[in-house]
Order: C-alpha cells, then sequence, then structure tokens
C-alpha cells in the first residue's frame, strides 16, 4: 500500500469475475487500477469461484462450443426462466456481446475444456473453464497483475461517498485498518447480500435462518445497502433469492457444487411429517433443481428427504456425503429421524400407485403413479429393492435478486439521474436483467460484458 | 459422515478417500489431466483403486490451484500432495524388500552414504584388482571385471522392480495388456502429456498458480538424456562383443554420438529439476521424500556429468578418480533402481498402461 498513487484513476470494489472484467479492461486503456477485495487472498473471487461456465452466443462452432447458439434462441432461454422478468434491451446486449467476450477471455488467460462428463446437454450453450472459476479467478489476477493493477485483500468498502452526481473517495477497513481512497472513477462489484442472514430473515422471514448459503461467506451486501441508503435505483424482487435443494449436511457457507444432489427425480421426496409434497417427476433435473430450494424452504423446518433404492442408486452424480443406507424403510425413517410409520405408508401408498412401463432415467418416460393426490409424473418405480438410501434436503441459496439498475453503458443511477463517475457490474446488478429464476452460466456472462463495459467506461471518463 | 473434520488421524489412503470422493462430486478438474476422467468412472474408491490414481498422478498441481476446498475450507483439499503420499507407500508396499525401500525413498542422506561405500569399494578394486594390461578404462579395471560386476547390479534391481510391477498390476486390477494401450501409454510418456496442464502450456510447479513448461522440459531432457546414455551403452556393448571393436571411441562413434547429447541433456534436465525442486512448494507433494528425492535428482546429474568428464579428461591423470566417481554414481543409481524415485518411471508407465485399457470415462448424472 506504500506504493499507492495519492489518487487511484479507477477503484473496483469487489474481486469477482465482474470485478476483474472492469480492471483489466480499464488498465488495458491505461487508468491506474486498486481493487478493493473483502475476502482474503485464499478466498478472492467471491462467488466466481464457485462458478463453472459462461453461457455464450455464438453463429457457428467456437471452440470450446458446438454448433451454433443464435441471439433470438438465447433470449428465448431466457425469457423462459425469468417468465419475461428482464430489461429486454439489456437482456440483448449481454446476450450480443457475449460472443467477443469468448475470444477475449482465452487472450486474458482463461482455458476453457470441452464440456464435463455430465453436462453435455449444455456443450453447445455453454463453454466451461479448465479447471472452474477458480482458475479463472486466478488467470484474471496474473493478467491484472501484469498490468500494474494493484489488489488488496480483507478491504471490506464501508462507505462509498457521494458528492452530488459524482462519488469522491470510499471508506474501506483494509486488514482491520480504516482508510479513506481516492479515485477519479469507481466500479461497484461487489456482489449481493445472500451471506448476510440478517438481511435474508428479514426479507424472507425468520425460515432463512435454516437456509445454507452455497457461496462465498463474503457477500453480505455491505456496498449495495450503502448505495440503496443513499438513494441509488434499485431492481430485482427485495425478498427473493435464488436456492436450490441441496444436501442438508452442507457446510452453512462455501460447499459450492459439491453439495448438489441430482437424485430427487429417481426419488420420492417426504417433509418431516413423513408426507410427499411435490411431483419429484415433473420434467428433468436441469430443468426442475431450481424449484426444489424453494419447495424445500416452505416445508416444516425447511427440511426435506428424499428416499431411493438399489434401483436408483447409480442413475446421478455422487454427493459428496454418503446416503444414510438401511435394509428396511423403517429402518431408513428411523436414522434419518423420521416417523417410521408414517414413512412406511407413505412409500406403501406411493408404491401402490405405481404402474408398470419402461423407465428411462434420462428422458421424460411418462412412467407416473395413479390416483395419489401428490402425482409423480415420471420415473415412477416402486421403492421395493433394499439397501434404501436417504439423503437430507435443504435449500441452498445461491444469489440473491435485489440489486442496482444500471443502464446499458453500466452506470449507477440516483434519484435525480446518473452518477457520472459510478458503474456497476456482476451480480450487484444482475437483477436488473435476472429478474426471477436462473440460467446456467448466465451470471459469467452479465459480469463479464458488464465487467468490461465498466471498465471501458470509467477508463474513457478518467482518460 | 465422511466429512466429519474432527481430527483423527488417517492413514494416507483413507485420508486420499476422503478427498478423492469430494474431488469426484465436483469434477472442475476434468481436463488437466488422466487422474480426474479416470475418477469418474466410480463412486467407491478401494484401496487399489487409489492406488492407480495416484500413480497415474503426475504431481502438475493444476488442480490444487484450481481448487475452492484447499485449506482454510473446511474440506481441506491437497490433491496433489495427499496423491504423492499414496504413490511413495506404493512404492514401499510393493518394493521388494520394503525395508530398503523404506530407508532410500525417504532418506537422501542414505543414498550419499551408499554413494561413499560403493566408491571406497571402487577405488579398493581398482587398487587391488588392477589388471596387468589393457588400455583407456581398462587400464584401471579389466573389462570383465566391469561385466561381472555390473550386470548383476543391473539385472537383479530390474528383476525385483519387474515383480513389484507384477504386484502392482494385481493389486489396481489391470487385466490384459494388448498392444493399444501400451502404444497409448508410451505415447502419454514420451510428450509427458499429463505435465501440459491439459492446454499446453505446462504445469503448476514453481510459479504458484501461473502455468510453466519448464519441469515438463528438464524431465524430457533428463529422461531423453538418459535413454540416449543407456543407448550409448548398448551400442558400444554391441560393438565391443559383435565387432569387436574396444573402448575408448571416438568422438564420431556411435557411443559418443548418442552419449555425449544424452549426457548435456542429462546435466541440464537435472540441474533444473534441481532448481523447480528448490523453488516449488513443498506442501503439494511428500514432503517426507522431499530430501531423497533432490538427492536422487542430484545423483542423475552426477552420472552423466562425472561420464561427460572422464571423456575429457581421457589421457590425463584424472581418468583414475572420475572413473571411480562415474562407476560409483552408475552402481548406487541401478542398485536403488527399485528402491528410489527411479522405479516411478515404471510404476507410472504401468498406470498409463492400465489406464489406457479401461473403459472410456462414461458421463454420470444431469
Amino acid at each position: 500500500m506504500t506504493d499507492w498513487p495519492k489518487t487511484f484513476d479507477l477503484v473496483v470494489v469487489g474481486g469477482g469475475n465482474a470485478a476483474l472484467c472492469a480492471a483489466i479492461t480499464a488498465a488495458e486503456a491505461g487508468a491506474s487500477v486498486l481493487i478493493l477485495e473483502s475476502a482474503p487472498i485464499a478466498y478472492r473471487g467471491g462467488n466466481s469461484r464457485h462458478t463453472r461456465n459462461f453461457r455464450c452466443m455464438h453463429k457457428g462452432p467456437a471452440s470450446p462450443l458446438t454448433g451454433c447458439y443464435e441471439e433470438e434462441e438465447y433470449l428465448q432461454d431466457l425469457m423462459l426462466v425469468t417468465k419475461g422478468k428482464t430489461d429486454e434491451g439489456l437482456a440483448r446486449l449481454a446476450i450480443r456481446s457475449s460472443e467477443d467476450c469468448l475470444p477475449w477471455m482465452k487472450a486474458h488467460g482463461v482455458r476453457f475444456q470441452p464440456s464435463l462428463s455430465g453436462t453435455l446437454s449444455l456443450s453447445r450453450t455453454n463453454a466451461f473453464f479448465l479447471g472452474g472459476g477458480k482458475a479463472l479467478v486466478n488467470a484474471y489476477y496474473n493478467t491484472a497483475e501484469d498490468l500494474g493493477v494493484k489488489v488488496a485483500y480483507e478491504a471490506q468498502v464501508t462507505h462509498v461517498h457521494r458528492q452530488g452526481d459524482r462519488i469522491s473517495h470510499v471508506e474501506a477497513e483494509i486488514q482491520g485498518r480504516p482508510r479513506t481512497i481516492k479515485a477519479r472513477a469507481f466500479v461497484l462489484a461487489s456482489g449481493g447480500f445472500q451471506a448476510d442472514i440478517d438481511w435474508l430473515a428479514r426479507a424472507w422471514g425468520p425460515a432463512a435462518r435454516n437456509f445454507l448459503i452455497r457461496g462465498t461467506p463474503y457477500n453480505r451486501g455491505v456496498v449495495l445497502r450503502d448505495m440503496l441508503d443513499q438513494g441509488a435505483a434499485s431492481v430485482g424482487d427485495p425478498t427473493q433469492c435464488h436456492a436450490v435443494a441441496i444436501d442438508g449436511r452442507a457446510p452453512k457457507y462455501d460447499g459450492g457444487i459439491v453439495t448438489r444432489l441430482d437424485c430427487v427425480p429417481f426419488s420420492i421426496v417426504l417433509n418431516n411429517d413423513g408426507q410427499r409434497f411435490y411431483d419429484e417427476g415433473e420434467d428433468v433435473w436441469p430443468k426442475r433443481y431450481a424449484i426444489w430450494g424453494r419447495l424445500v424452504a416452505a416445508q416444516p423446518d425447511q427440511v426435506g428427504y428424499a428416499l431411493i433404492d438399489a434401483k436408483s442408486i447409480d442413475l446421478f452424480m455422487p454427493s459428496v456425503f454418503p446416503p444414510v443406507t438401511a435394509e428396511t424403510i423403517e429402518g431408513l425413517a428411523s436414522k434419518l429421524g423420521l416417523d417410521p410409520k408414517a414413512v412406511r405408508r407413505t412409500v406403501e401408498g406411493f408404491n401402490a400407485a405405481c404402474r408398470p412401463g419402461r423407465f428411462h432415467p434420462t428422458e421424460l418416460d411418462g412412467l407416473a403413479t395413479e390416483g395419489l393426490e401428490v402425482p409423480k409424473t415420471n420415473w415412477a418405480r416402486p421403492l421395493d429393492t433394499p439397501p434404501y438410501y436417504g439423503y437430507q434436503l435443504r435449500p441452498g441459496v445461491t444469489f440473491t435478486y435485489l440489486g442496482l439498475k444500471v443502464d446499458a453503458r453500466a452506470q449507477v443511477h440516483g434519484a435525480e439521474g446518473p452518477i457520472r463517475n459510478l458503474w456497476a457490474a456482476g451480480e450487484i446488478m444482475a437483477g436488473s436483467i435476472l429478474g426471477q429464476g436462473y440460467l446456467a452460466g448466465f451470471g459469467m456472462t452479465i459480469g463479464t460484458v458488464f465487467g468490461r463495459i465498466a471498465g471501458k467506461e470509467a477508463a474513457a471518463h478518467v482518460a | 459422515m465422511s466429512l466429519d473434520t474432527t481430527p483423527i488421524l488417517l492413514s494416507a489412503t483413507e485420508e486420499a478417500r476422503r478427498q478423492i470422493e469430494i474431488c469426484n462430486a465436483c469434477r472442475y478438474c476434468e481436463g488437466f489431466c488422466a487422474v480426474f476422467p479416470a475418477m469418474t468412472r466410480q463412486k467407491a474408491f478401494a484401496d487399489g483403486d487409489l492406488t492407480q490414481l495416484a500413480n497415474l498422478c503426475h504431481n502438475c498441481r493444476g488442480c490444487y490451484y484450481a481448487c475452492q476446498y484447499t485449506e482454510p475450507h473446511e474440506f481441506a483439499l491437497n490433491i496433489p500432495a495427499i496423491l504423492a503420499e499414496v504413490r511413495v507407500e506404493s512404492w514401499e508396499r510393493l518394493a521388494r524388500p520394503q525395508r530398503l525401500a523404506r530407508v532410500f525413498q525417504t532418506h537422501g542422506v542414505a543414498m550419499a552414504g551408499l554413494l561413499v561405500v560403493v566408491l571406497a569399494w571402487v577405488f579398493w578394486a581398482a587398487s587391488v584388482l588392477r589388471p596387468d594390461a589393457g588400455s583407456g578404462f581398462y587400464a584401471y579395471l579389466a573389462h570383465n571385471t566391469l561385466v561381472a560386476i555390473f550386470v548383476p547390479a543391473f539385472v537383479l534391481p530390474l528383476v525385483l522392480i519387474a515383480v513389484s510391477v507384477r504386484d502392482y498390476w494385481r493389486e489396481v486390477d489391470g487385466g490384459r495388456v494388448r498392444l493399444a494401450q501400451v502404444l497409448s501409454a508410451l505415447g502419454s510418456a514420451l510428450r509427458m502429456k499429463n505435465l501440459s496442464g491439459g492446454h499446453g502450456e505446462g504445469c503448476n510447479f514453481e510459479r504458484g498458480d501461473r502455468f510453466s513448461d519448464r519441469r515438463r522440459v528438464y524431465h524430457q531432457l533428463t529422461m531423453y538424456g538418459f535413454l540416449l546414455c543407456f543407448a550409448a551403452t548398448t551400442v558400444a556393448t554391441v560393438m565391443h562383443y559383435l565387432l569387436g571393436l574396444e573402448a575408448p571411441y571416438p568422438l564420431l562413434s556411435p557411443p559418443k554420438l548418442l552419449g555425449v547429447p544424452g549426457g548435456l541433456m542429462m546435466v541440464a534436465g537435472a540441474a533444473g529439476l534441481a532448481w523447480l525442486k528448490l523453488r516449488a512448494d513443498r506442501s503439494l507433494g511428500a514432503a517426507r521424500v522431499w530430501g531423497a528425492e533432490m538427492a536422487f535428482v542430484l545423483l542423475l546429474g552426477a552420472v552423466a556429468l562425472s561420464g561427460l568428464a572422464l571423456y575429457g579428461a581421457a589421457g590425463s591423470s584424472l581418468v583414475m578418480p572420475l572413473l571411480a566417481v562415474h562407476l560409483a554414481t552408475v552402481m548406487v543409481l541401478f542398485l536403488l533402481m527399485p528402491f528410489s524415485k527411479m522405479v516411478h518411471g515404471f510404476y507410472r508407465l504401468a498406470a498409463l498402461v492400465a489406464e489406457a485399457g479401461k473403459p472410456a470415462p462414461t458421463a454420470g448424472g444431469e
């Protein structure tokens, strides 16, 4: 910190994908840049360290992507998951710009690999990072360092100081010491607030205290809160978060990809009372995993139990935690802490409602139950082959929707209009485009596209 | 629960199992090397599976730097280190006799000690067994004496290694070997594909999370240098016995044309590997064998350097001491083949052959 200039051209708040794209773009345009990353170096990169791919438009095969994936199809996919809750102009901008991002990412050190095993369905639309998101983050930090970008870790920005339509400085705690940092331009890329459980509980209700946070514990929304308190324009439902059903034994924070459970379509899912509550076979898992976070969150104690038998144990990716195993349904129920009689009744009722037919694990096979109040419409096979397996499910929060509203130049607005030297990128503004639902790899697209725009605009502003 | 983080002491194999099960639920590293695709074949890992994965791992460290679950994360993954430990343990377990492997795999000083003993013995042999006639080296040690000493010192260790590799094959359930498997494995080894990082820019050995091809380059210099020197010796043997042409050979003869470049490559490669080893993070390898590995690299360099020096000193009074040093280093290298890092080449090739024989990894889930 001794070699810092008195005033930086650009201060980037945050240290994930969007922040790095902004910092690199601005530094290449000649700006002096400081990154303020709230995490320690081992946890740098925010939620980007848990990502694995980037959804990319392309008009023809573009290594590692196969086929083509054009603007209209991409937009349709987005419309489907958001149910129209998007800003079409910004969405099209993100989609169109994504094509240019792929070569840019390669030129700045990101390496790609063929689609991972078990994700062949994404090989046309999503480019997978070799080594995953942390490898991408490492590559960008190295590129930034080579460009002379300064990085401060354990640097939590506590206040973004606004004077009229400009930001003059930020106040931060760097390794526990208060600092005032001046710059001519600022980019906010510090993520959402999903790691602040109190905030989640205020927004969602006390049930949120039982949620697990899949990603970084450092996305506490301090900067977002500070900006909202200063009247910055916001977007996105403040009460909502994106949550998926994950293994209930996952750590409170930062469990990431390995805590996912893909077994729901081949199981029956019970609540604490031993009752089923939703059609487990409604659709293929990639299209349904996102709703299960919400479904489990609505159950007593925010917990569910997926039960499967020996026939299905090899049909899904292994979980990081071994399943609870028993030779009988009652035995499994007691091991899971459920009422054995209630579970027995539910399983018997379910088994009796199963019909013979062709079972096909990778397509909608129409093998449905008959006569159940809560039907299972595909992959319904009786649980009759021991050993039986059980997994506890809990909601795992991926990200929050509330964010700063930005325009096509990534500029942040106050009540009176644009804040002249302030831009935002990444999860902190993703609600502008992603009003609801999620599209795999789209978070990284928004971060990369708007990070680059923010960096370019900021550099032009100080040039 | 397998992720119970209470500090209980797991054996290296148990700890590897704990880590690999976490890895196998993530799979972000599939593109780095052969280990990760191989991992996806199963959900449960028998000890033999872990031995095989450990010997497939080339310690490129790409997966460590890309991993979101390394310490301080509570999952505390360090795949390169734990696989290195399982690998060394497998070499110790499968060696005959195990005790020698435990000593020489772990203690560089043991290797140095052996070298001193052998060196003294060569001097003694040269003084006692000095022939009445003979030119060049053979003025100091008769050709037949050399053969009588070095053939058993070379063949016996190879026999021991063959027995160990057979046991390895059983442990990892290698099955029948087809030519295509062997060719595939040789292809990987000759290009050192598993140190390419998957993108061709190399591994993360000595530059932290930045890629570097140096380790691959130095390794291949050493390996090809060694093979050239070995070829030089073989050619010389043929010339000696079949053509009646005795050493010393002129510069423009096959033994020298192979041996001199080979020796230079070995010296450069070993020096490079030693330098990288000093710069690399020891906690990402089997830290307890660092000294012995370093001693082995230096021994390889010493074999080549003394050989080149011997050539340069032809006709001078330095021939006798240099000859002694050269013979002693070669002797130690041979004798310790089953008990030193040298054995890695045999197991690694076996692991690559076994991997090539397994069905292509299948996609699971989603």
